[in-house]
């Protein structure tokens, strides 16, 4: 079979295989929302811009102190993560309480602050950032040419995406999480620090949409709006996976990065669109989303 | 999402006069708003006044949903945008008088509000939001494929044309005082809403849905009318900005006008009578003053939305209302 | 280039809040000897480097060059955030307080809308910052004057001189809005006219598409020798990103950018950059007077080389102040349409673009350069980035007239 409704199967492959590395991106970005909103009940708008921050961090790191993609994979969350981490202990530590609305609202003015900072120091045109050397190249798959540093993304955030899983699930500190988001007082009432807990978990879904940024940066354009249209899909695909729901989030990720491949190729046009057509189907017919718990 | 009460707005208050369904607090206001209506145009630059009416419209609309339904729509621009681009439309292609192009353009928008609404009102909370905005972003799509709508360009010199056909707008003063007229009638039909029997249902679901339920209300056909009605009031303010300015765009149905209605709501007061006004004022003056301050304007945003959630969480008039201990 | 953007920033909002903070009543009290440019742009987003804060000292050189000729000068600079609402409302409140001519307006909805507005209230709108090339078609206004690049003039350099250096086969990837439409539309028209045929396109939504390696991966299985890329900005910067990253250029295939701007060319770095083919107007290294005149701007600009879009400003406002001067201001604040008139009687010329001329529809005229980003190894120094291929007389680079369904011409 050489045509699959009027397509090349060998193109056809290629558009999977491209849909599955964007899955890999909202995967990693819709993973962190997903630990937030599960553990702190918030929204965080903050997302783009901080995935933002990741890709921009590697770049300074780089430009400024002459260090290289590699560290600037561990630096560079770790850094983010740290004005997460401030953040939440000045901001929205405050909010734990309220609505979904005032969380929401508050990191849409972080991440307009902190978007407008970077336009003003940085310019709106991006900056340039160079795949590793170690990483340049590409293989010839046969029915395509796949670069290695496309591959090395799906490879790395899918180890990242199961990592975080593991820790959730399998590890006593996941466990306590887990508990927590059920009860809290009674978790503190066992001796554990609940509030430093969240705080870190909030500083490590940060470190987890800038570590994407990393990732992103040699392929994408380093400009400060680089989150703010991701940032809708991304929410789209947590919405669909189920609010709060790890797994879920992952799963539909990669899931949604084909589907959006495939319209790629059959109705470019609608490409962007057909996320939200998804999501409503979805959401009519299984309320809590796809994963989640109604 | 249910465990987390909106900040509720409404000061202690004991029995009141009522004058025309106002509070006495409420119709002081009512009074001062009159007034500034008819003094600002002398001292405020007139096409800012109505784009700032305009706005004001959109978010009382919105706050019929959110204040005293409680229900968050997150894609309030589909029906802003589409009544603006309909009243554009009629206006310029079909040459229609505008109260009559503004009337097509929100019947237009109060249809879609139905069939969205009854898509969207099966479900709540954070998911109520998701499917409106899912369904707005169908929107955007279609104005930005659809060929009368003029791609990114916008549908370009909309012409003001003559009240019933008699009365020319094209004079900024002359248009002011239509807008202003157009603001006063809804904003009063709103507030009529909300205090009829109609409107105490309403804030029953809003307080607690179940029970209202039971108490042998079709709580679904409440909400279904109360956003067809949002729906339809948000598309006589898109088309009314559309006549003002001359243009409709994508920017009105873009999500960010969704977001943006979301703040003005929140920031003036959320289920307050003058709130959405007020927080309306607030941004579209932002937007206009803090264009000469070129790049900062977006951080300024930022800072006054943090300060908002932060230490003025009832918005400012709910802020006023608390510190006065009165209803507004 | 941090303290740089800071500095041209700081200076903007300052000046930004010293003219144009006055209340719009008392603003009527100017001396009549007084003409005033309101610079209207993107400072906050993504148009931002190509014009903005740049734009804004291209327009204060000018001033500064013109020197006082009996009258003063005086410029005011808002940031239109790319909302046609808030635009126009800016647009009005200027021209209602005073305000003799609006220049730059970048995006196409905005420009449009502010030419109309222009007509309305009979001032000067000079619109260095908008691609549609309606706006001397059908949109075409007694008081507009469109000062640089358009669509059709884009499309006919690229377009056209590539087939011409063996670039026979197309494929485009469009943004699916009209700016991209019509880019596409035109250079596939110039494409068959020289020979060349088009074997595909795509269009992608804008603006939410950051991943264009579907849609490279297509272009290069049409096995076209071209790709057409009819964007703009961060989706043209991605695209070439992502075209290096899947060698695509390293095969032969020709990457054909329909606008892009210096500044774009110095995001990407010229490892990623090299080989793309692009159309500018105006290039620093061109010859010595644009050379001395980018010397001049150096502290302004604090080093930034300027580009098409932001000198057009200077050239502009220059332009327009030689009208003034010699109508007389009086005249001048009577009537905008006199103005253009004027601008249109008088012959341009300035170190930015040299000798030219303002057609009846509003075209100012003047040559395109269709250039090749250099390779690393070729590059002498910051901002030596273009080689020139190819120059459009400035009689041929733009639409004729009377293709253009401009009211002006007809009647």
């Amino acid at each position: 079979m050489d045509e699959i409704f009027g397509i090349p199967t060998p193109l056809l492959f290629g558009q999977l295989l491209l849909g599955l590395i964007n899955g890999a991106f909202y995967a990693m970005l819709s993973l962190g929302l997903a630990v937030i909103f599960g553990l702190l009940n918030i929204i965080n708008f903050t997302h783009g811009a901080q995935f933002m921050m990741g890709a921009f961090v590697a770049w300074m790191l780089l430009n400024y102190l002459g260090i290289g993609y590699w560290w600037a994979l561990i630096l560079s969350p770790l850094l983010v993560g740290l004005t997460g981490v401030i953040l939440e202990r000045t901001m929205i530590c405050q909010l734990y309480k309220m609505d979904h609305l005032y969380g929401m609202l508050l990191t849409f003015g972080l991440s307009l602050i902190i978007e407008g900072v970077f336009r003003n120091e940085y310019g709106s045109s991006g900056m340039p950032y160079r795949i590793p050397a170690d990483l340049a190249g590409a293989w010839d798959l046969g029915f395509m040419f796949m670069p290695v540093y496309r591959g090395w993304v799906v490879v790395f955030a899918l180890f990242a995406c199961i990592s975080t899983w593991l820790v959730i699930e399998k590890t006593r500190l996941g466990a306590y999480l887990r508990a927590a988001t059920e009860n809290a007082p009674l978790v503190q009432a066992f001796g554990v620090n609940v509030p430093r807990m969240i705080t870190l978990t909030y500083g490590a879904g940060v470190a987890l949409a800038a570590l994407a940024g990393v990732l992103a940066a040699p392929i994408y354009s380093v400009n400060p709006q680089m989150g703010t249209n991701l940032i809708i899909v991304v929410f789209a695909v947590v919405v669909i996976g189920g609010m709060g729901s790890i797994l879920g989030s992952v799963l539909t990720g990669f899931g949604l990065g084909i589907i959006e491949g495939l319209t790629k190729v059959f109705y470019p046009e609608a490409s962007a669109t057909v996320i939200f057509i998804i999501m409503v189907i979805v959401l009519l017919a299984r309320p809590a989303g796809l994963f989640g718990r109604a | 999402m249910a465990g987390h009460s909106m900040t509720s707005t409404a000061a202690p208050v004991g029995p009141q006069q009522h004058i025309f369904g106002f509070t006495k607090a409420q119709f002081v206001a009512l009074c001062v708003m009159f007034v500034a209506l008819i003094v600002a145009p002398f001292f405020l630059y007139p096409v800012f006044l109505m784009k700032l009416l305009c706005f004001a419209l959109f978010a009382c609309a919105f706050n019929l949903l959110i204040g005293y339904v409680g229900l968050t729509s997150f894609g309030h621009a589909a029906y802003f945008g589409m009544g603006g681009y309909i009243a554009a439309h009629s206006a310029k292609v079909w040459g229609l008088t505008p109260e009559i192009s503004i009337l097509i353009g929100a019947l237009l928008a109060g249809v879609q509000g139905a069939i969205f609404g009854w898509v969207a009102i099966r479900r709540q909370g954070i998911y109520f939001a998701m499917i409106t905005l899912a369904l707005a972003q169908m929107i955007y799509f279609f104005c930005l494929q659809a060929p009368f709508t003029g791609g990114e360009d916008g549908i370009q010199a909309v012409p003001r044309g003559n009240l019933f056909g008699v009365i020319s707008l094209a004079n900024d003063m002359t248009m002011y005082w239509f807008v202003a007229a157009v603001f006063v009638i809804c904003f009063l039909l709103i507030h009529r809403i909300v205090h009829s029997p109609f409107g105490q249902v309403l804030k029953a679901i809003r307080e607690n849905e179940p029970r209202t339920t039971s108490l042998g209300y079709r709580t679904d056909d409440y909400k279904l009318v109360a956003f067809i009605l949002s729906a339809t009031v948000a598309g006589v303010a898109g088309g009314t900005k559309s006549l003002v300015f001359g243009i409709a765009t994508l920017t009105d149905v873009h999500w960010s006008m969704s977001g943006e209605v979301l703040l003005m709501t929140l920031v003036g007061g959320l289920g307050t009578v003058f709130g959405p006004m007020i927080g309306a004022a607030v941004i579209v003056a932002m937007q206009n003053y803090l264009a000469e301050m070129g790049a900062w304007v977006t951080v300024i945003q930022g800072f006054i939305f943090i300060a908002c959630v932060l230490a003025f969480r009832r918005g400012i008039v709910g802020e006023i209302a608390n510190l006065l201990r009165v209803r507004l | 280039m941090t303290t740089t953007r800071r500095n041209v920033m700081a200076g903007a909002a300052a000046g930004g809040a010293a003219l144009g903070g006055l209340p719009w009543r008392s603003a009527r009290a100017q001396a009549a000897n007084t003409i005033r440019i309101g610079v209207l742009n993107d400072m906050s987003g993504p148009y931002r480097d190509i014009s903005g804060p740049y734009g804004l000292e291209c327009t204060r050189q000018a001033v500064q060059e013109f020197g006082n000729r009996g009258f003063n000068v005086e410029i005011i600079n808002a940031d239109h955030q790319n909302r046609p609402d808030v635009g126009v409302n800016i647009a009005r409140q200027w021209y209602d307080q005073g305000v003799d001519m609006i220049i730059d307006v970048p995006t196409s909805s905005v420009g449009l809308a502010v030419a109309n507005i222009a007509r309305e209230k009979n001032k000067v709108c000079v619109n260095t910052g908008s691609a549609t090339s309606d706006l001397t078609g059908p949109a075409c206004t007694p008081n507009t004057v469109h000062w640089m690049y358009d669509t059709y003039m884009l499309a006919k350099s690229t377009g056209g001189a590539m087939v011409r250096a063996g670039g026979d086969s197309w494929f485009f990837i469009t943004a699916d809005y009209a700016f991209g439409h019509a880019l596409e539309r035109d250079t596939a028209n110039f494409v068959r006219n020289a020979g060349g045929r088009v074997v595909g396109q795509v269009r992608y939504p804008f603006p939410a598409t950051s991943d264009f390696s579907s849609f490279l991966v297509q272009a290069q299985a049409s096995r076209a020798k071209v790709i057409g890329m009819a964007n703009a900005g961060a989706d043209t910067i991605n695209t070439v990103k992502q075209a290096a990253e899947f060698g695509i250029t390293r095969r032969g295939v020709k990457l054909a950018a329909l606008l892009m701007f210096l500044p774009d060319v110095h995001a990407l770095g010229l490892q990623t950059a090299q080989g793309l083919i692009l159309t500018e107007s105006f290039y620093w290294d061109l010859n010595d007077r644009t050379r001395a005149i980018s010397e001049r701007l150096r502290p302004r600009l604090r080093d930034v080389r300027p580009n098409m879009a932001s000198i057009a400003n200077y050239s502009g406002a220059l332009h327009y102040l030689k009208a003034i001067a010699d109508m007389g201001v009086a005249a001048s604040k009577a009537s905008g349409a006199e103005v253009v008139a004027r601008m249109k009687a008088i012959p341009c010329d300035d170190d930015a673009f040299g000798a030219g001329s303002i057609r009846a529809d509003g075209r100012k005229l003047c040559p395109s350069y269709l250039f090749e980003v250099k390779a690393p190894s070729e590059s002498r120094g910051p901002y030596d980035y273009y080689k020139l291929l190819q120059t459009t007389p400035a009689n041929e680079a733009f639409r004729p007239m009377n293709e253009g369904n401009c009211p002006l011409v007809r009647a």
